[in-house]
């Protein structure tokens, strides 16, 4: 199987890797650069678990060629948290029990981000419409989507 | 939260510690910065991909499993057929002295189930194993198959399986677990009313966000460390043993994290092949589900045909109940004994009746093995009982609430399999839902309770 070199910014470093053509950022991620803070659920591109930040856009990790991101900018959720600081959207998760078994969480997040990153003041249906591409089977969704509010809450009034 | 304090007042000590406040999860910072390890998130040089041959017939004779064209296959190390394990044979609850043993590792002369494992392929990667895994040819006899509970109990229907010897499994109480207490035909010719109602249900996949899976790693002195996402790891440990004939302190399940189990997750299903495939090879081995695998193969909740027959009195005490329930257990019994003598048990419902008469079946058909999934063996049966207590109230012209209470259990109450009834807050708890939905009761119903039955 031909090779491919890819070279790309994960959560702020650099990585470069050799790849076997058609490997998918999601295998590139976890089997060669060892960032399993992306989890991997269908990898049919139906269940967001592997949701990732490319160029500041929301993407499915699983259905991502890994040599289509040359060059770009990748965030999972390992960057959140800042000197030590856990990201608004992280504390809230943890103060309102949006985490049950925890494997939905990262590309929960991401989408999270994806969404407080271009609108700060998101309506509760602009929240359901963010995260309506990830499945959780634990917690009902309310827990998360009150989350996703109060962090955008808490992270306006700090701004204010 | 709010705590309603004004239940059982006089029976709380109120000075609580932990009850009613909220308490951070343990593990939810691992969770929220992606640091929590699940079993996946581990890679070990030279580790193998296992991927499972499967059956695609519900039923069918072995006649020759040919696995040449698939070794030569480049990254293929290894595949595995019965004649590989040592002691094929065997059943969850064992462990618990209920048997008998009736499940292939990997099967042996008969496919019961479409989807059943018959060989098992090593490869250097993923794609190697799914690829070899569709070159192993495998000579089936298509046998005809058994797709439901009433084709199984027909007296011309092809045995499922063996070791059963019939097609349903053989309690100690006879073809069914029984209940019975009072005398139910009585009760019947008491009634104003009789209600003959039958309930049915199709299986339930978990579903769960984190396929099964494992990966096990051989460790110096014949010992193995399997990290599993298993709900159950000292059976899991167990089974392994039993099944390579290994002592147990051979192998070191590591598990903990499980990325949404719901019972789907109890069976020891990917462990034992997989800890035989390090064994035989001496590499470390990673099975883990496809999703397809997920939705397909691991065992769902099984179906459920529920038949109620109640006697009622024109005041609304229920004076006879006889419930028939059948559990379709698949292929392979699994969990599914247990979960239809669980069903016997809790089949009056929390209601107190004098004549009651339980027959619970655990089917066996060619369909995927149904085993554990959140309250198995009771959550089908509720659906049943409390759309049956509906049509009872609408029967009699009653409040469904005011029914409930009325029929409800009492502290000291004896139930059906002959336990008192202790602690009970059926009454409470209606009176407070009546109260929240805003749909009201007759105000002597907010008197009742059940600390005493009222005269």
């Amino acid at each position: 199987m031909p090779k491919v070199a890819i070279r790309f910014t994960l959560n702020g470093s650099e990585a470069a890797e050799f790849v076997e053509s058609g490997t998918t950022l999601l295998g590139a991620l976890r089997d060669k650069l060892g960032e399993t803070s992306v989890k991997g659920g269908c990898l049919q591109g139906t269940c967001g678990a592997c949701s990732v930040i490319i160029d500041g856009a929301l993407k499915l990790s699983c259905l991502t060629l890994a040599e289509s991101c040359q060059d770009a900018r990748i965030e999972t959720v390992a960057a959140l948290a800042r000197g030590g600081l856990l990201h608004p959207l992280q504390r809230a998760f943890v103060e309102t029990f949006a985490t049950q078994c925890g494997f939905c969480t990262s590309g929960m997040l991401m989408a999270a981000k994806a969404l407080l990153d271009h609108n700060a003041t998101p309506s509760r249906e602009d929240v359901i419409e963010a995260i309506s591409g990830n499945i959780c089977r634990c917690t009902g969704y309310e827990p998360i989507i009150q989350a996703i509010l109060a962090a955008s809450r808490a992270a306006t009034s700090t701004a204010a | 939260m709010e705590l309603r304090k004004s239940y059982f007042a006089d029976e709380r000590d109120d000075h609580l510690v932990e009850v009613g406040k909220p308490r951070a999860r343990t593990d939810a910072l691992g969770h929220v910065t992606g640091a929590s390890r699940f079993f996946a998130d581990r890679n070990f040089p030279g580790m193998l991909h296992l991927k499972m041959v499967r059956s695609p017939h519900h039923h069918a004779r072995i006649r020759a499993i040919d696995t040449a064209a698939a070794e030569r296959l480049p990254g293929v190390v290894r595949i595995l057929t019965a004649r590989d394990v040592p002691h094929n044979l065997y059943t969850i609850l064992t462990l618990i002295q209920v048997g008998p043993e009736d499940e292939n590792v990997l099967a042996t002369d008969k496919v019961r189930w479409q989807g059943e494992a018959v060989a098992a392929v090593l490869a250097l990667s993923e794609r190697a194993a799914t690829e070899a895994a569709a070159r192993v040819a495998v000579d089936y006899e298509v046998l005809p198959a058994v797709l439901d509970i009433d084709a199984a109990l027909q007296a011309e229907a092809p045995i499922v399986n063996e070791y059963h010897g019939r097609n349903y499994y053989r309690y100690d109480s006879g073809e069914c677990r029984k209940v019975r207490y009072g005398d139910v035909e009585a009760g019947f010719r008491a009634a104003d009313h009789i209600l003959d109602q039958t309930y049915s249900s199709s299986p339930i996949e978990h579903a769960p966000t984190e396929t099964t899976g494992c990966i096990v790693v051989p460790e110096p002195g014949e010992r193995f460390t399997c990290y599993t996402n298993t709900q159950a790891m000292f059976f899991t440990l167990d089974v392994v043993a039993m099944i390579l004939e290994v002592p147990g302190h051979r192998l070191h399940m590591v598990g903990g994290t499980v990325g949404g189990g719901f019972g789907g997750k109890v069976d020891v299903i990917v462990e034992p092949i997989a800890v035989l495939a390090a064994k035989l090879t001496g590499r470390p081995v990673s099975f883990i589900y496809s999703r397809a695998e997920e939705m397909q193969v691991s065992s769902p909740r099984g179906a459920e045909r529920i038949r109620i027959k109640d006697g009622v009195l024109r005041d609304g005490r229920i004076v006879a109940r006889q419930v028939t329930a059948w559990l379709d257990a698949g292929a392979y019994s699994r969990h599914s004994t247990y979960g239809a003598q669980k069903a016997a048990a809790h089949f009056p419902g929390p209601y107190t009746i004098p004549n009651v008469a339980v027959d619970s079946y655990c089917i066996y058909t060619n369909r995927t093995p149904s085993s554990a999934m959140r309250g198995f063996g009771v959550t089908i049966g509720d659906f049943a009982l409390e759309v049956q207590m509906d049509k009872l109230a609408r029967l009699v012209g009653m409040h469904p609430l005011e029914f409930r209470c009325l029929n409800a259990y009492r502290d000291g109450d004896m139930k059906a399999h002959r336990q008192p009834t202790e602690g009970a807050a059926l009454v409470e708890c209606m009176q407070e839902a009546s109260r929240l939905a805003g749909w009201p009761m007759a105000q002597h119903f907010y008197a009742m309770s059940s600390r005493r039955r009222e005269a």
